[in-house]
């Protein structure tokens, strides 16, 4: 859409628009509602990693005063088309779904839901969890994913078939999904290499850490009409996966959206809510579920741990002549590891004339993973760009003039095929070259500048809003769009400079699936690149209906006046060929109530568009304490591409969060494991960074704009959590010498890397002398 | 039998304590929280429980002028305390220059954590009304925040101590 006056709110950093009740306490999240006559719901979760159920007895439970329901597997209605599948990020089947939701014959990782109950209070409801008597058979436990592969490895699913692209397996297996990409001859990429670097590399399952543990309320009315209030990414998926779950028609199933605190990819399946729906069924009262931190960090779903190889060969001047790797991701209980995030992301932001990508999805004794923050592009980065950075060391080169070299640009191909549109990878290394971080010397000792770059693909799916003209001239966006990210305010921004009406004179509101047209979650950096082109649609349809009630109005009886006639600027209709003749919007707003067609509602729904390929970047300078091995980060600078920007202050915000998540990764977070066991299931002993942690996040933030979209928009909240690892790996590197391949690199880690180092160097000096 | 003791589910205690400067006499049970009781008794959901023992800070509230966990005090241990929710940090409709800080400088996003930090920041500019930047990071380093990485938090409360928002 082209507007004739320059923008007057996008770009600006407009304050957000859901501050006020943030700020003062009142914003409604998921645990702050009550409802009258509500009960208590709590889960009962095995505390094996893998054992059959033989049998549940529920009846001491039930017995208990103030118990009202006890549901199990059973409740579920029972399975019809198994090949259903949702997620929206990561995928899930139908089957898998309604056994992750409640264990059936087996419980596949500690914490898996095995029942649940309703009373009258917390308190009962906890005490009645301990009155069920569970018989357990246990199983050997499936701790990792190359223990997974091993042929004589315990199974997880009697009936799982690895799907690859050569014929079908006659076995089940634990390898849920091979997948294989790439193009051009690897064997003649080595061959033409100066220098070949393979190395492995590995990560930890770590969780997405947001602060609010999920959080619902149910109530099945007299009607057997479902309301749910829950605090998810994605409202309509959410109804639905219950839909399918508990077989109710989409119009029986209103789920109300509750403020988020925090998701990140980690609240878009449904989890406690079709408990909660079957148990407020039974009991005939609203139920309320939340999740204490233990359940969230063992019960939810966590991002997928890797185990990398890298392959890179170049020629002495830095020119790629090819690129390998071997992806094995950890998806848990069920398939569903985002192999393909870290496919699409490996080298994205390179080119050669060789790549290829072996993908593994691989099922395990663990919470099944869930989407976080770019799935599968971190794990991805901190191997291909620690790679890539050792390979300019061997080649003697810069690191940003060796990736400058190899950068992708429009025209290139992406690994899976895909060929690039516009992209930012040129912009933002030639912003980095330009930085006052990257020409600022670091001195002094145990010092190290660590590159490093990301890549997201940029998700897509259907949007879709409303935007409604009231009778005094003010508008109402109506979006069943979750706001995770400051949506409301970059959309409610769009619309002012899409309709060039001031600012306040709109308002947005986030409905419930009952009350707004379908619209896909939000997640994948998808919703403002998305709903740019959605709101778009819905603006321009306003207008023209506007101009019909202003051609109507503006008609005289000598001469009827079309909607072609009518002129639009700036809140003022006036006909072409006599610009004297003017309606003001609020007036033209007032005649629909009585006259033409009515209320005035544009609707704007996209279903396609070109994929806004997202890049960054991130710069940081450490110092490492070589007799503790703590890494202190000295100096932090995110980088990236944002198309166009909305809202500077929301971008930086993405920026920074999303680099600190990738610090936490880098650093201290992992799942500690004691045989399919969480040790860690707290926030002392699982380590998010504090303010304490970290130094400023400086943020440069470049604009190609993305090349489809009415304005550039290209997603910004994936991308800033990929480079971190590997810029940190890559500063400790040049800091003391040691190359650290597997994650976190907690104080420990590096101090033995550093002993190791040094023991190397002694007995090296020693067989020297003795030379 | 379970490990809960049953039969002291109807247990109550009477608990007095003035919240945002009004008084208020509870029956609570006695092992309840003093967060369970603002938020389930007294309806005050502004303050949140990201994790229930100690970690993350959401629960900060100022009770006698002091920051505390309200997750880890128990509700009749508060008795006769004054207790500042981050709902009574407006004065007659006026924002407190720390809510308006963070407002204009982005230091929330998803404001889960937020009650949190204002009441920490609170605290810590009562103590200190000059901070340094690392001050102010030691002093909310007992809150989490997942969605901002403190950039935006530590640079509003600064710039209220440095009298920029008022
Ligand atoms: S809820 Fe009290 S510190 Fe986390
Ligand atoms: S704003 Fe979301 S946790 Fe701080």
């Amino acid at each position: 859409m082209t507007t004739t006056t320059p923008f007057r709110y996008i770009g600006k950093p407009i304050p957000k628009a859901d501050a006020l009740e943030r700020v003062t306490g009142t914003a409604r999240f998921g645990a702050d509602l009550k409802l009258p006559g509500m009960l208590h719901g709590k889960v009962l979760r095995s505390p094996h990693p893998h054992a059959y159920i033989r049998r549940i007895d529920a009846s001491r439970a039930l017995a208990l005063e103030g118990v009202k329901a006890v549901v199990t597997a059973q409740d579920l209605p029972p399975l019809e088309d198994a090949r259903a599948a949702f997620g929206g990020e990561l995928m899930i089947d139908l089957d898998h779904l309604r056994r992750l939701t409640i264990a059936h014959e087996k419980a596949l990782f500690e914490g898996h839901a095995v029942a649940a109950v309703a009373a009258t209070s917390p308190e009962i409801a906890e005490a009645a969890l301990e009155l069920i008597q569970v018989d357990y058979e246990v199983l050997p436990v499936v701790e990792n994913a190359l223990d997974a592969m091993k042929p004589d490895a315990p199974l997880l699913h009697p009936n799982l078939y690895t799907r690859t692209l050569g014929e079908k397996p006659s076995k089940p297996s634990n390898i849920a999904t091979i997948v294989e990409v790439g193009f051009g001859d690897l064997e003649k990429a080595w061959a033409a290499a100066d220098v070949v670097v393979e190395q492995s590399f590995e990560t930890q399952m770590v969780h997405q850490g947001y602060l609010e543990p999920q959080a619902c309320v149910a109530w099945v009315d007299a009607d057997g009409r479902i309301h749910v209030w829950t605090t998810t990414q994605g409202t309509f998926n959410a109804q639905r996966m219950l839909s399918a779950l508990l077989k109710v028609p989409l119009h029986m199933l209103n789920v109300i959206p509750a403020e988020v605190g925090g998701a990140f990819g980690g609240k878009i399946y449904v989890i406690l809510e079709p408990l909660a729906i079957l148990l407020s069924r039974k009991a005939g009262r609203p139920v309320k579920m939340v999740m204490d931190r233990a359940e969230v960090f063992r019960a939810t779903g966590p991002a997928s741990p890797a185990y990398i190889t890298v392959k890179a060969g170049a020629k002495r001047d830095g020119t790629l002549t090819g690129l390998y790797a071997k992806i094995v991701m950890d998806a848990g209980a069920f398939p569903g590891a985002p192999v393909q995030g870290a496919t699409w992301c490996i080298f994205a932001p390179y080119k050669a004339p060789a790549m290829k990508v072996e993908a593994y999805d691989v099922v395990t004794n663990k919470p099944r993973v869930q989407a976080y923050r770019a799935p599968g592009a971190t794990a991805a980065a901190f191997a291909s760009e620690s790679t890539l950075d050792m390979l300019a060391e061997r080649l003697g080169l810069d690191p940003l003039e060796f990736r400058l070299r190899n950068a992708a640009q429009e025209g290139d191909q992406n690994v899976t095929g895909q060929t690039y549109g516009r992209i930012g990878v040129k912009a933002i290394l030639e912003a980095i070259r330009k930085h006052p971080h990257w020409n600022t010397p670091l001195q002094g000792k145990n010092r190290g500048r660590g590159l490093a770059m990301g890549a997201w693909m940029g998700a897509i799916l259907t949007s879709s809003s409303q935007v409604v003209v009231n009778v005094d001239g003010t508008v109402q966006i109506v979006t069943g769009q979750v706001d995770i990210t400051g949506t409301r305010t970059s959309m409610l921004q769009m619309v002012a400079d899409m309709l060039q009406l001031p600012l306040d004179h709109i308002s947005i509101r986030v409905g419930d699936t009952n009350c707004t047209p379908y619209t896909d979650l939000s997640a994948g950096s998808r919703t403002t690149f998305t709903q740019s082109a959605a709101l778009a649609r819905a603006c321009q349809s306003v207008i023209a209906q506007m101009k019909a009630q202003a051609a109507d109005a503006l008609s005289k009886p000598d001469r009827r006046l079309t909607p072609e006639d009518i002129e639009y600027a700036d809140g003022k209709f006036w006909v072409k060929s006599d610009p004297e003749q003017v309606l003001p919007w609020r007036q033209v707003a007032g005649l629909t109530r009585t006259r033409g067609t009515g209320p005035i509602v544009g609707t704007g729904t996209v279903t396609r568009l070109q994929p806004a390929n997202e890049f960054s970047a991130q710069l940081c300078d450490v110092e490492v304490d070589p007799e503790t091995g703590k890494v202190k980060i000295l100096r932090f600078t995110a980088f990236q591409d944002a198309g166009r920007v909305i809202n500077p202050i929301q971008v930086e915000g993405q920026m920074q969060g999303g680099a600190v998540q990738g610090i936490g990764w880098g650093l201290f977070e992992y799942y500690a494991w004691d045989k399919g066991k969480l040790r860690n299931p707290t926030l002392l002993d699982y380590r998010e960074p504090t303010a304490l942690d970290l130094p400023m996040i400086d943020t440069c933030i470049v604009e190609v704009p993305a090349p489809d979209g009415p304005l550039g928009v290209r997603g910004v909240g994936e991308p800033p959590i990929v480079p971190g690892p590997a810029a940190l790996a890559n500063a400790i590197y040049r800091a003391v010498g040691v190359r650290l391949t597997k994650l976190p690199m907690t104080p420990e880690t590096v101090f033995w890397a550093i002993q190791e180092k040094k023991q190397a160097e002694h007995l090296q000096a020693v067989a020297g002398d003795g030379a | 039998m379970t490990t809960f003791p049953l039969d002291k589910l109807s247990l109550r205690t009477q608990v007095r304590m003035k919240v945002n400067g009004e008084p208020h006499v509870l029956l609570v049970k006695p092992w309840q929280t003093l967060l369970e009781a603002l938020r389930e008794e007294l309806g005050l959901t502004g303050t949140k429980e990201g994790c229930g023992n100690g970690n993350c800070g959401c629960c900060t509230i100022l009770m006698n002028g002091k920051t505390v966990n309200s997750c880890l005090v128990l509700a009749p241990e508060a008795d006769g305390a004054e207790i500042l929710t981050v709902e009574g940090l407006a004065q007659n409709g006026r924002l407190d220059p720390l809510q308006k800080a963070f407002i204009q400088y982005g230091a929330l996003q998803c404001g889960f954590c937020t009650p949190g930090f204002l009441l920490s920041a609170k605290y810590l500019l009562q103590e200190n009304p000059n901070p340094t930047e690392h001050q102010v990071r030691l002093a909310i380093a007992g809150n989490l925040c997942r969605c901002t990485g403190y950039d935006k938090i530590v640079r509003a409360i600064l710039a209220v101590a440095r009298g920029e928002v008022q």
